[in-house]
């Protein structure tokens, strides 16, 4: 399904030169974003393909809500915080898990719902929280860990519930209206994901918007394959949903992780970090399971976001600007000591672009930023 | 206590009385931690080593050893505590003559996997050609909070290794004589240490699976070393892997490095478990890779002396330095696009999804 790189290369050249203005394709997932980087492909695209990061990396779309309540269990004494190591760092209203931690709160990381379930396990005299973040694809393990602790009895453990759905978000960059954000050609569909949800979960973004979709593989040779076919659809004038990826990712997905996720969770609006409400596109505990609801156990109060005025991040996710268009980015806030989520997490936009394009056009204003600070 | 260290499980653990300093605590060294280890001068069991006083400058060079699991595929703590003071002797260019060896067990230690790091440890210094001449062992009590939730940490042992070497003569590695126009060399496969030791604790399985490179590297550079090509600078590329040790000749020198994706020696199991767990390669900890500028001309005959050397059987010029300025190292991607590699943040955090 994928051809040779430089094949690959001279037809998306030539189907760019055909559609004749600049187009746009939104890359939505953050594991895309960062292998873009890695691989280089940006400075390899033709100069009127412009990539745009989307909302797709966990850590960057969790509310700071979630953050401060995560810190306020944290500060509790016999508590203990399971969470995934790319939560550690990012910035609540004061502090983060890390800087918590080293002053002595159990913060724990794990890197499965599991691993969480275990420590629960292994410690019945404390309560063991599970920081569950993630799309799709994380959200089955977390319903699988409520589902035993339920079945086994394992009353220590509580879910604060982070969960987030791709597709509604994809949506509403569609059908809210801001004046500063681009115009979209198309989405290159986040893999991982898909594997969960299936490539049909697209067919609203096809059929609603008339937007090409293209499923596509975190490799270089498998993300090129994606923009080729997508600017194919564009070139030619119709919007399909393509599947590019389907030695992983079938049509409907895998149905056992869907039917667990219907099951322990009910799909409620939610509060995306710096975008705010999407309608129907979070999770929260299903009644049965809502004893396992962190908020519900430690009555927690759940307050606002109040993000630094000056941070973009929310901008960054909706293509409005890129990171080194942030006045802080490269500053104030860079992966050492960062202010907005996307430069903490290690699939955020900003940090990506700080990280691995300091040497591409565009961002040497913020460099020098860096090096004048 | 009768001087046994039975655990109710009928398991021998490191007691805490191991520490004190009386008959448990000679025991402990004279049956577990000396036979393995020993030579003529450490049994005298002396306060402290004579060595001899050779011609020429000494090396002097120390490291602490706190991996968990204490042991992984390819190695273990104490193939890791002997092999990384080598390499630090090694890449100075110098011989090592001795070393040291200090030992803080966690009182709870199985005494088996104290049995089997100390044989590894005596192994590998016989494969260095070196001798554990003088060390120490403390015990300290089990801490309960760190071990928390991880199987793999329940009981510790931490290693500290000093070691001295004799300089080679007429050998000039110093970063100040890198220059542009010099080639980056690297010794073979990279990656492997960080990601058998992350596979494992994250309990993912790999088709085949990801070993530790740990060795010394002490025999391999000194073949490098005997010949003449002009070689400027060695460094062993430990924690934040190959990107770390650019970046400090980048800052250092103040030049640009390009390097080139598909000269750089991976073997298609570390990638893979890389690409698993969202980490970039280039910065993932290596125990027994060293990086080596040479000067341009230089290039065909200091890889022809690493290949030449089982541990440098995969070999590669992987870029050269640059004037360019701003000083950044660069890779030349497989698809022919170009990156910036930076310097590792610190902890290697695995990827969400």
């Amino acid at each position: 399904m994928t051809g040779e790189i430089p094949t690959l290369l001279v037809e998306l050249e030539a189907l760019c030169e055909r559609i004749g203005r600049r187009a746009q394709f939104m890359e939505v997932c953050g594991t895309h974003t960062v292998s873009v980087f890695r691989n280089g492909i940006r400075p390899i695209l033709p100069e009127n393909l412009r990539l745009v990061s989307g909302p797709g990396c966990p850590v960057c779309v969790t509310a700071q809500r979630h953050i401060d309540a995560a810190l306020d269990i944290a500060g509790r004494s016999g508590v203990m915080v399971a969470t995934y190591g790319d939560m550690l760092r990012v910035p609540g209203r004061s502090g983060s898990l890390e800087t918590l931690r080293a002053a002595g709160a159990r913060v724990r990381v794990v890197n499965s719902a599991r691993a969480a379930l275990q420590l629960a396990r292994e410690h019945p005299d404390c309560d063991v929280v599970f920081l569950a973040v993630g799309f799709e694809t994380t959200a089955p393990a977390t319903a699988a860990i409520v589902l035993e602790a339920e079945r086994d009895g394992v009353d220590n453990l509580s879910i604060l519930m982070c969960h987030k759905l791709v597709v509604p978000a994809m949506l509403m960059l569609l059908e809210t209206r801001d004046p500063g954000r681009p115009g979209l050609d198309g989405f290159l569909c986040p893999g991982h994901v898909s594997v969960i949800i299936g490539a049909n979960a697209y067919e609203p973004i096809v059929e609603r918007h008339a937007k090409p979709c293209v499923v596509a593989g975190f490799e270089a040779d498998q993300i090129l394959t994606g923009l080729v076919h997508l600017a194919r659809q564009v070139a030619q004038d119709r919007a399909t949903l393509e599947n590019v990826y389907s030695a992983v990712v079938s049509a409907e997905g895998n149905t056992v992780a869907q039917k667990l996720v219907d099951r322990v969770f009910t799909v409620v609006d939610t509060v995306w970090r710096q975008l705010g409400t999407i309608p129907q596109s979070g999770h929260e505990l299903a009644p049965p399971y809502r004893r396992f609801d962190a908020v519900q156990r430690f009555e927690l109060m759940i307050g606002e976001d109040e993000d630094h005025p000056k941070c973009r991040c929310g901008d960054v996710i909706q293509g409005i600007v890129e990171p080194w268009e942030c006045t802080l980015c490269g500053s104030r806030c860079t992966p050492r000591s960062p202010v907005g989520p996307c430069m903490v997490s290690s699939e955020g936009t900003c940090a990506a672009w700080y990280k691995y394009g300091r040497n591409l056009p565009g961002y040497s204003a913020c460099a020098e930023k860096e090096t004048g600070s | 206590m009768t001087g046994s260290s039975e655990s109710g499980h009928g398991e021998e653990r490191v007691l805490l009385a191991h520490g004190g300093g009386g008959e448990l605590m000679h025991q402990l060294i004279r049956d577990h931690i000396v036979p393995p280890i020993n030579n003529e001068r450490l049994a005298a069991l002396t306060d402290g080593a004579m060595l001899p006083n050779p011609q020429g400058a000494l090396v002097f060079t120390t490291d602490s050893y706190v991996v968990t699991p204490l042991e992984f595929p390819g190695g273990d703590i104490g193939r890791l505590a002997v092999a990384g003071t080598v390499n630090d002797l090694a890449v100075m260019g110098a011989t090592p003559l001795a070393l040291s060896l200090a030992l803080i067990l966690e009182e709870g230690l199985p005494l088996e996997v104290l049995d089997r790091v100390m044989v590894s440890i005596g192994a590998t210094a016989a494969e260095v050609g070196v001798a554990v001449v003088t060390g120490d062992t403390k015990v300290i009590e089990r801490r309960h909070l760190e071990a928390e939730g991880n199987p793999l940490v329940a009981n510790g042992l931490f290693i500290n290794t000093t070691g001295v070497g004799r300089l080679r003569p007429a050998v000039s590695l110093d970063v100040g004589r890198i220059e542009p126009g010099d080639a980056v060399l690297v010794n073979g496969p990279i990656a492997e240490h960080g990601l058998a030791i992350m596979s494992l604790r994250n309990g993912l399985e790999f088709e085949s699976v990801v070993r530790s490179d740990a060795a010394p590297l002490n025999s391999l550079v000194a073949v490098l070393l005997d010949t003449t090509a002009d070689v400027k600078f060695l460094r062993d590329a430990t924690r934040g892997g190959l990107a770390e040790v650019l970046a400090d000749i980048s800052e250092t020198r103040g030049v640009s490095i390009q390097i080139d994706e598909h000269q750089i020696p991976i073997t298609p199991a570390t990638r893979h478990a890389a690409e698993m767990l969202g980490l970039d390669p280039l910065t993932v900890a290596n125990e027994g890779k060293v990086v080596c500028v040479v000067s341009d001309e230089s290039v065909s005959m200091a890889l022809a002396a690493l290949r030449s050397h089982p541990l440098g059987r995969h070999a590669a010029c992987i870029g050269n330095v640059t004037a360019t300025q701003p000083p950044l190292v660069e890779l030349r991607t497989r698809v022919g696009g170009r990156r910036v590699v930076p310097r590792p943040y610190g902890e290697e955090l695995p990827r969400i999804c």
